[in-house]
């Protein structure tokens, strides 16, 4: 029973084990474009969490129509706001690889120890 | 106010500059009108689109958003000010432009924040603000900036993404992003276990964002090489900013409303507020180069701040509120003095400086009237902000006393790196190249420079005015608020 509880939050689980690879990853890659990915799909669990929790059984989208009787819907505010740090998300990896170039350019290599010897 | 970043976009530099510099002079009016009317008396609400609160996205200036959006915008205008004569030589014209409107996004982020009442918004700004000073830092002709800037947005990046995720647990549990709305609902919650997570995820992401001293191996690093008007700016509010998130999330939504979670805050901001006080400023003590010496410095002075909100007392609210204050006065000074001495001296670190005094007197006096005012001298902003901390210190009891020994002995540390300044500057021999000519900085730099100056030297003899609004936003946070 306890178990089954525990697995009925799998969406939850989802969420907690790809927050950790994308953490893993950021820390623990060298090369400056792996952590991007990584930071990135750690940016994506969170828009997991957020969509996830937003979700009603047997919800369908918050329209009104009329001669549709009123139906059950799901919180469109949580979609709403994580298209917003989709967009924020977007702009902070594409703003992460334009540093990349420009590291590249003038270190002319993209792997953190290198760098770090560099200087 | 927020809007303007597009003007900037106009092509000849003298006109970005012009343009720019009258966005932020505009704010900072704006935000001293704002002051002015919440020292009257009454909260300033401004319901976006017309929506009411609780549903709509609301700003909202108060007595604690008021002195901290007086500091931005503040900070904000008088680097641009003064910052032609310095970003001329380090930014390349065609790209000035571009520079100044990442300039005033940053401080359209920053502003925002301060005044946002919405937790999500202040999310979003908090992002626009970050990518701009990643921007701003990066903009340097320093390629070392390269790298530093990359940390900073890892960690920047993980940090806001912390406080998202405290942010949807509270909405989930919630229903709301008003924070006052919050405030008022979260004591309905039944199963507390998200909301202590959440205050979990917030706390560390903003104390990321802050700098907070295990936190804050980013902040040397970018403010060492950004341009040094960028410094100027950021060193002055940025860090302050999450920090004004930090104690406004907690005091108004977790406090009161969490068991215990009064004792757990202090048992959590204290002990790091106490070792960034000390680690930094020790290795503040030893550290070769000027700007580092001085980033340093800033960490250790974020932990003075964290350490009056640690207390979770009005005293101590009020005692952060103004080291805020002044603190950012005199490390914006310092800096400013630091743009004005790399106007003569390309090398930074503090072997080269020899003889500086000689050939910018007036430059270093502003640099030593500021740094007077980090140490704490009576007479100055500082020492105002630092007998406050004391006080609060002494009320909250038992531990009272090793923390003022905690304060003093930091002082004497914040001496001994000031005097290594004055040192250099002032009885150092020249270095061989012996030119030893009169060389001062543009007039234009040494003028607010100066203004700064003296400005932490007036706070110090009246204080008033910012006394009032950290009074004020210390009762509102943790006396007033029902």
């Amino acid at each position: 029973m306890k178990l089954l509880e525990l697995l009925g939050y799998y969406n939850y689980w989802v969420f907690a084990v790809v927050l950790t690879v994308g953490l893993y990853a950021v820390i623990r890659k060298r090369n400056l474009i792996k952590k991007l990915i990584g930071l990135s799909i750690f940016q994506s669990a969170v828009f997991l969490l957020y969509i996830t929790m937003d979700k009603v059984e047997g919800g369908t989208a918050p329209i009104i129509q009329k001669g549709v009787p009123d139906q059950v819907f799901s919180n469109p505010l949580p979609q709403v706001l994580i298209l917003t740090a989709i967009v924020v998300g977007v702009s902070t990896l594409a703003l992460g690889l334009a540093m990349v170039v420009r590291i590249k350019e003038s270190y002319g290599t993209i792997e953190e120890h290198e760098i770090l010897g560099a200087d | 106010m927020l809007s303007a970043p597009l003007i900037v976009l106009l092509q000849p530099r003298g006109l970005a500059w012009a343009g720019a510099t009258a966005a932020g002079l505009a704010s900072f009016a704006i935000a001293i009108a704002l002051a002015m009317a919440v020292l009257d008396g009454q909260t300033q609400v401004y319901a976006m689109g017309g929506w009411a609160a609780p549903y709509g996205i609301a700003l909202e200036v108060d007595a604690f958003s008021a002195l901290v959006l007086l500091l931005v915008t503040g900070a904000g205008a008088a680097a641009l000010l003064a910052a032609r004569v310095s970003v001329d030589r380090q930014i390349e014209p065609e790209r000035q432009p571009l520079f100044y409107a990442a300039w005033l996004l940053g401080l359209a982020g920053l502003a925002g924040i301060v005044v946002s009442a919405d937790a999500f918004n202040i999310f979003v700004f908090m992002e626009i603000s970050s990518l701009a000073s990643y921007i701003l830092i990066a903009g340097g002709p320093d390629r070392r900036a390269l790298p530093a800037v990359f940390k900073y947005l890892i960690m920047g990046t993980i940090g806001a993404t912390f406080y998202l995720i405290g942010v949807g647990l509270i909405y989930m549990m919630t229903g709301t992003l008003n924070l006052a709305d919050m405030q008022a609902r979260i004591g309905d919650v039944v199963a507390l276990n998200p909301i202590l997570v959440a205050a979990g995820f917030i706390t560390i992401g903003l104390a990321l964002k802050a700098a907070v001293f295990p936190l804050h191996v980013w902040l040397p690093n970018a403010y060492t090489h950004a341009p040094h008007m960028v410094t100027v700016f950021l060193a002055a509010c940025a860090t302050k900013v999450a920090l004004y998130v930090l104690i406004r999330f907690d005091s108004m939504v977790f406090q009161d409303r969490l068991s215990d979670h009064e004792f757990q805050f202090t048992l959590f901001a204290l002990p790091l507020a106490v070792l960034g006080i000390l680690v930094a400023s020790s290795v503040a003590m030893f550290e070769g180069h000027l700007k580092r010496l001085l980033a340093t410095s800033s960490v250790a002075q974020i932990g003075y701040i964290l350490l009056g909100a640690s207390f979770v007392s009005e005293a101590g609210i009020t005692a952060s509120a103004m080291h805020m204050f002044n603190h950012a006065l005199a490390k914006g000074g310092l800096f400013l003095a630091v743009a004005c001495l790399a106007f003569h001296f390309r090398d930074l670190r503090l072997s080269e400086l020899g003889g500086a005094a000689r050939r910018m007197p007036l430059t270093c006096a502003a640099l030593v009237v500021c740094g007077l005012s980090l140490i704490g001298v009576p007479g100055t902003a500082g020492f105002i902000s630092k007998w406050l901390l004391i006080t609060a210190a002494l009320e909250s009891g038992l531990w009272g006393w090793s923390l003022v020994a905690v304060i003093l002995v930091s002082s004497l540390m914040a001496v001994v790196y000031i005097w290594r300044i004055v040192e250099a500057l002032y009885f150092q021999q020249a270095s061989a190249e012996g030119d030893t000519s009169f060389a001062e900085a543009p007039l234009q730099l040494l003028l607010v420079t100066w203004a700064v100056a003296l400005l932490n030297i007036f706070f110090g003899l009246f204080p008033h005015l910012p006394l009032a609004l950290a009074n004020g936003s210390a009762a509102l946070l943790v006396g007033g608020a029902p």
